[in-house]
Formats: structure tokens, sequence, C-alpha cells
């Protein structure tokens, strides 16, 4: 893996742009593999910007990004924001509870509205799935789906992916166990279709209730057994586990949780040695997670946060470039 | 039973030379018909021309018996913006149908007989198709009590269903069963479990998983159809399931028939043509129940095959536009059906060598009013000249914007199929002629309105 020079400088100089076939990223389905590799790379080059003593390039000056938030969010806004900030974009975040939506307002106007101001992306966390494409569909702005319901969040699994290209080099034949609430899970869905198109062997593993329908069409292993998911694994990449759950019924506490699906260190044990740890945050520490794990010699999970950045950054530099077909779209 | 006719027209007519299929009477050829004041007066061959007004059928139309669409949405009173009975029988008398059945979900809900006689008031104004209202099981469709099903019936309605509300409490059905027995009404149940629905909204399985829609198993509708061939054996009651979509219903029903219990069961065109596999973010797609997997789409076809489906009836669920321009999760189930069925049932199961021409009519007429205890479904001698001229070689291309009904809310919009209705004629008047469509053109001139 070469650190391309030049790759660094055309951030820069803003010469040579390389763009993205789609003008939104809504789903992992949106990128060719090529793609993926791109903004792989360039996340690479955006890494370094973030080591200067001076973090900022002029990339995106003059360039509006609006941080539209339906749900509340700690780590993707900020990552999404100081992204924005060190390409010189100027950012401005939406929260819902500050927005018209309490009004009854809906999607859809609150979009067109946005967009009469004329930014040039729109990064938009909602809890209904579908939602960003509804925007994708009214919208002159490029949308950069951070998280839409229970369909994906495609910058997470671009950020994973990154972060395990930076332990195991090559991801194909890799065997990558996703443990957790898969049912509920958009971070699943983006992984699941980014894994496979690097050409992991991808299990998943949770309990029999939270275990969508159709998995054996996904393209995955699954299994209820963890430690069969977790044995002989490269990465294992645990899922948040939200205990409202409890109240559909999904599984009776959070201890037998743990019990039976928490990554714990024996359990550990069953991956290889060098298996790298993984989670989106934000953690439940006991629940899905032991902290000796959590914090422990294998875990990466503050690199992702890391690398969060540095992808976004890449995203929103790619997306802009291809501005010219956007104009006429 | 109460017919809330329109008017008859008056004079005669002769209908000469059309193929007639009316499997009521098993007949099926090239048939004069004659019409008199509104009635038909005689159907045989060859009958002679005498003062009265002809129309030369053209061979590429068929006649039929008019067709009857036991399950619409008409939204009057209260949701006047997604429809009305004025826009709503506009609608159906485009699509072909001479009567529709109404569900009660209204604002107020007819579970009382001023809300019934409202619904015919209106719709002996508009003087289009028949519209036979249907009442509530419960009072505001709440599960709790029962409504006074003799005061509903006495009013004109036809049959009792909490449509949407499925009645869950099992005592409850029980008890409408039987009380609605006495007055020949069947309980008509949206069949769906609460509990497994959930807050689902489109079927449980790989696309829904996909998409990140939360789902609704076919079970959820299957488990209260059991229950409810069950019920209807303990009490002799007629269940009629509504809008059936999975094919554990349909083996639920089947057992039930070969019991000769009281069961019947109508499916909707677009859970015999569509499948999930087609579900995106698209609201148009999201209707209740869902549109299922392709073995269960398959498994409808075979029903109506089989005859183990009796009727085809579109749950005609108007909305506006601003309902339905809204994230998936919070969009009202439901589309339109009144002027997409007759070509979706010819282009799908009578070009596809699926179902003769008499078994659709079966499906589209004669069960929908043996269901409802009508008397129409057949062409009779004597009885009032309810008739669907039907194109079925005629292609026409499915525009949502020129529908009559104010929901625009399909996902067959630009859809080209095989199969048109020509016309359509009510009490003896042409209240509808389709136009391009090869031969309506010689059906005479549609009646000005009332």
């Amino acid at each position: 893996m070469n650190e391309q020079g030049d790759s660094i400088s055309s951030i820069d100089a803003n010469v040579k742009r390389p763009k993205l076939r789609s003008r939104h990223l809504l789903s992992i389905s949106d990128l060719s593999l090529e793609e993926i590799l791109l903004i792989l790379e360039t996340a690479r080059a955006m890494k370094e910007v973030g080591t200067r003593p001076i973090k900022k390039v002029p990339t995106l000056r003059g360039k509006t990004v609006v941080n539209l938030f339906f749900e509340p969010s700690t780590r993707t806004r900020a990552s999404f924001e100081i992204a924005e900030k060190r390409l010189s974009a100027d950012a401005l975040n939406i929260a819902a509870m500050t927005s018209s939506l309490l009004k009854g307002e809906t999607l859809a106007d609150t979009a067109r509205n946005i967009e009469a101001m004329a930014p040039d992306m729109i990064v938009v966390r909602h809890g209904a799935s579908g939602a960003c494409h509804m925007l994708a569909d009214i919208s002159n702005s490029r949308i950069i789906n951070a998280g839409d319901g229970m369909h994906e969040h495609p910058t997470q699994a671009l950020l994973d992916a990154l972060t395990i290209r930076e332990h195991k080099p090559s991801i194909k034949g890799k065997k990558v166990a996703i443990i957790g609430d898969l049912l509920h899970s958009r971070v699943l869905r983006s992984n699941v279709l980014l894994l496979n198109a690097l050409g992991a062997e991808v299990w998943v593993s949770g309990p029999a209730t939270l275990m969508p329908r159709g998995i054996d069409r996904f393209g995955v292993t699954a299994t209820t057994s963890v430690d069969a998911a977790v044995s002989e694994a490269d990465v294992v990449m645990m899922l948040r586990i939200q205990t409202e759950r409890m109240r559909g019924h999904f599984f009776p506490s959070a201890r037998e949780y743990f019990r039976l699906f928490g990554l714990t260190r024996d359990r550990l044990r069953l991956a290889k040695a060098d298996a790298i740890v993984l989670h989106p945050g934000p953690l439940n520490r006991g629940v899905e997670i032991s902290s000796e794990v959590a914090d422990g010699p294998g875990s990466v999970i503050l690199e992702q946060v890391s690398n969060g950045v540095a992808v976004r950054m890449a995203i929103l530099y790619l997306l802009a470039g291809s501005e010219g077909e956007a104009d006429h779209a | 039973m109460p017919d809330h006719a329109n008017s008859l027209a008056s004079g005669s007519l002769l209908l000469k030379g059309g193929r007639v299929v009316d499997p009521k009477h098993r007949r099926d050829g090239i048939f004069d018909v004659k019409i008199e004041d509104g009635l038909i007066s005689q159907i045989d061959k060859g009958l002679p021309c005498d003062d009265e007004t002809v129309i030369e059928v053209p061979s590429s139309v068929v006649v039929c018996p008019g067709l009857v669409d036991i399950h619409v949405h008409l939204r009057e009173p209260g949701q006047e913006h997604k429809e009305t009975v004025a826009t709503g029988v506009q609608a159906a008398v485009a699509g072909g149908f001479v009567g529709v059945a109404c569900m009660p979900n209204t604002e107020p809900v007819n579970d009382h007989s001023g809300v019934t006689e409202l619904i015919l008031r209106r719709a002996e104004e508009a003087g289009l198709s028949q519209v036979y209202p249907i009442g509530a099981v419960s009072i505001g469709s709440k599960g709790e009590h029962l409504t006074e099903f003799g005061e509903l019936h006495r009013a004109g309605c036809v049959a009792v269903s909490d449509d949407g509300h499925p009645v869950a409490d099992s005592l409850l059905m029980r008890r409408a069963l039987e009380y609605a027995s006495m007055f020949n009404m069947p309980v008509i149940n949206h069949c769906e479990d609460p509990s497994l629905k959930g807050d689902g909204s489109a079927n449980e399985g790989y696309k829904a998983s996909v998409l990140g829609l939360r789902g609704i198993p076919g079970a959820a509708e299957s488990i209260m159809v059991e229950r409810d061939v069950s019920l209807s054996e303990l009490t002799g009651g007629h269940v009629h399931v509504a809008h059936m979509s999975s094919r554990g219903s349909l083996r639920a029903v089947r057992s039930g028939k070969d019991r000769d219990v009281s069961v019947t069961c109508e499916v909707t065109p677009h859970h015999f043509v569509l499948t999930d596999e087609s579900l995106s973010y698209d609201t148009n797609l999201k209707m209740n129940p869902p549109l299922r997997e392709i073995a269960d789409r398959d498994a409808m076809i075979q029903g109506l095959v089989d005859g183990s489906i009796d009727v085809i009836a579109t749950d005609h669920a108007p909305h506006h536009a601003d309902e339905k321009a809204v994230e998936f999760d919070s969009a009202p189930f439901g589309i339109v059906g009144l002027e997409t069925a007759v070509p979706l049932v010819l282009d799908r199961l009578l070009h596809t060598g699926t179902l003769s021409l008499s078994r659709i009519i079966e499906l589209l007429a004669v069960n929908p009013a043996r269901v409802l205890g009508l008397e129409a479904g057949g062409l009779q001698v004597g009885k009032p000249a309810d008739i669907t001229f039907l194109a079925p070689e005629s292609t026409v291309e499915v525009s949502a914007a020129a529908f009559r009904s104010k929901g625009r809310n399909t996902p067959f919009d630009g859809w080209r199929l095989q199969g048109a209705v020509a016309g359509t004629m009510v009490r003896g008047r042409m209240v509808y002629k389709a136009s391009g469509v090869t031969g309506a053109e010689a059906l005479g001139e549609v009646a000005a309105g009332q």
C-alpha cells in the first residue's frame, strides 16, 4: 500500500478531481468497487491533513454543507462537521429538535426550504428508512446518508473498511463476524454490501429474534451461535444493542444477552490471535461488549472514530467533484 | 335486498349481436339483449328490430352482467379530500362497476343508520353506480360493543365489517357472526393479528430486510383467518375474508370450504399481480395487507383458478397526494383500484390463459353479488339492465392523471395493459363510454347526468 503523495497535493491544489458516478451517497450499492477503493484511497490521503499543525485545506471553500439531523447523534454529526471544516466548507447544523419539524412541517417541505437556500450538499440522518432517497428525489443538492432508519449508514461502513484495511491490507477472504441486533441495524446492511464487494467472508450472528427475514439472500453465513461466528475470525464487529428492544420481546434481559452474545475476552480467544474488534458506538459496556475487550489490545474502536473524519472528508471531496454534471442534472 | 336504484331509463333499446357472457345463466355466445324502460325484456338470438334504438355491438366487445366491487373506500363522510361518494361512483363506472360496497371507516364511522342514509343519499344524487354500504361491526370500529345490525340493515347496509380494524376479540367476532346471520349479512373481516402486525409497513421478507422496513408476516393474516373459519364453523355465520394475501390464509379457507363452512374470500388485483420483490420506498407500494412473496402471489392465482377464491375486489383506497408524499413508515396504507382492476384482470388472467372470460365474470360480478346477497350478477329478463361492456383485446395505458377518482395513488401508472372497459350501463342508461377503446364508439351516447 503506497501512500500517494500526488493525491495529497491534488487535494491542496484542487487540480485533478476524481469523481463519483452517483450524485448522492444513499447506499453502498450506489458505489462500484472502483469507487469504493477510490474513497478509501482518498481517505488515506485525507488522514494526512489531520496530522498537520494547521488542519485545513481550501478544497471546499465557498461550498455550503448542511448537516440535517432528525435523530440525536454526537459522533457522526461531529465527525461530518470536522470533516467539512477541514475542507473549508461552510457548515450549518440543523437538529430536528430546533427545526420546524415539531410544528408539523413535512420532511419534503423542510427539504425544499433548505434547498431554497442553495446548499451544495446535505448530510441527512433520519429515523425513517428511505428518508434520504426521498430528499434525493426532490433536491438539487447532493445528499449524503448519515443513517436512515434501519436501512443504511454507508459512511460508517466505509470508515470501518478503512480501519480494517489499515490492519488487514487485503480484506479479500478475511473472515468478518458481525454480531448483535442485526434486525434493526443500518450499520449491518451497509457493511454487508461493502464487505461482500471487497470479497470478505461475512458471518453474522445474533439472537433468532433479531435475525432479519431473508438473511440467507444477503450473501452471508448467518448463525445464532456467536462462538461459530467468532471462531477463526480476522475481524469481529459488534453492533450496538438497544435495551429498549426488550419491550418487543426480542430478548429477556441485558444480563442474558451479555451471557449469550456479548463479546468477552474468553469468546474473543476463539478468533485469530491478531483479530481486531470494531464497534460503531456508542458502547453499551457489559451488554454487547466487555470493557476488557473494548479497551483491550485488539480494539480499534477509537481508530474508527479518527478514520470517520478522513472518510467523510473523502466523500465530501469526491461528491463535490461531480459538480459540473450536477448543475445540469 | 335493498336496491338504492337510480331511476330506470325510459324507452327501449336493442343491443344487437354482441358476445354475451353471463355465467350465472350459463350463456356465452352471440345474443341480442332487449331493454325496455331500464329492464331487460328479452335475451335471444336474432331479435327483430322494432322502433327502438338499436346498438350494433361490435364483435370486439363483450356484453356481460355489470361488475360489482365489494370492497371500496368512498371516504364520505369526513374525508372528502380523499374521495367523495360522487367521485367514487364516477371512478366505479369508469372501471366497469355498476355497484360498489363501501367500507365503514369514514368519519364518523358508519356505525349508525344516519351515516348509512347519508351515503345512500349522496349515491342517489350522483346517480351512477349502485352503492351498497357496509356497516361497522362495533361502535366506532373500536372492537368493544356491537352496533345495531338490525337498524343498519334496515337503513340499507348489506354487510358488517370493522375493515382496517380487525375484530381482534374472538368473543365479539363470534357474537357478530351469530347476530349478523339473522339478517343474512356476512361479517367481512380484515384478518390481521394486531400484535403480530405491530408497526410493520411491508411484508416481512428479504426485500423489507434490505430496505430496512418493519415487517408484517403472512402469519399475522392467516392466524386470524384460521380463527374466523373456526368461529364460522361454530356459529354457522357467514364470514368473508377481505383482501386475502397469504398462502397460509388460502389454506385455511380451503380447509373450511372442504368442511362446508360458510366462508368466502376475496383477493385484490395488486395481490395477484405484484410481489414484494418490486418493493421500494415508493409509498404507492404501501398497502395493507402488504405485497407478499412470489409464492403467495402464485397461490392467489391458483386459488382463482381452482375456485377457492370467490371474488376479486379492489380495496380501492384513495388518499390525498400530500398524505402519500411522506416517509414510507409514515404514509397511509392503500392504493386506488377501481379504474385499473379490469385491465389488470384481463391482461394478467385472461391473456395469460389463466382464466376464462366466464370465470373472470364470476369473480367480478356473479360471486360478489352472491356474497352480499344482491340480485345483481346476471343478465335476467325482468331485472334492471346493469351491463358492463368489455373490450378484452384493446390495449390501454394506465394514466393516474386521468382517473375519475380523486386518488392518484397507484403503482400502475404508465402500465400498458391489454383489456379494457368499453362502457357501463346502469338501469338501461349508458353512464360511461370509454374513449380510445376499440368498439366503444358504437355503444351510443352517455346519458346526461341527473
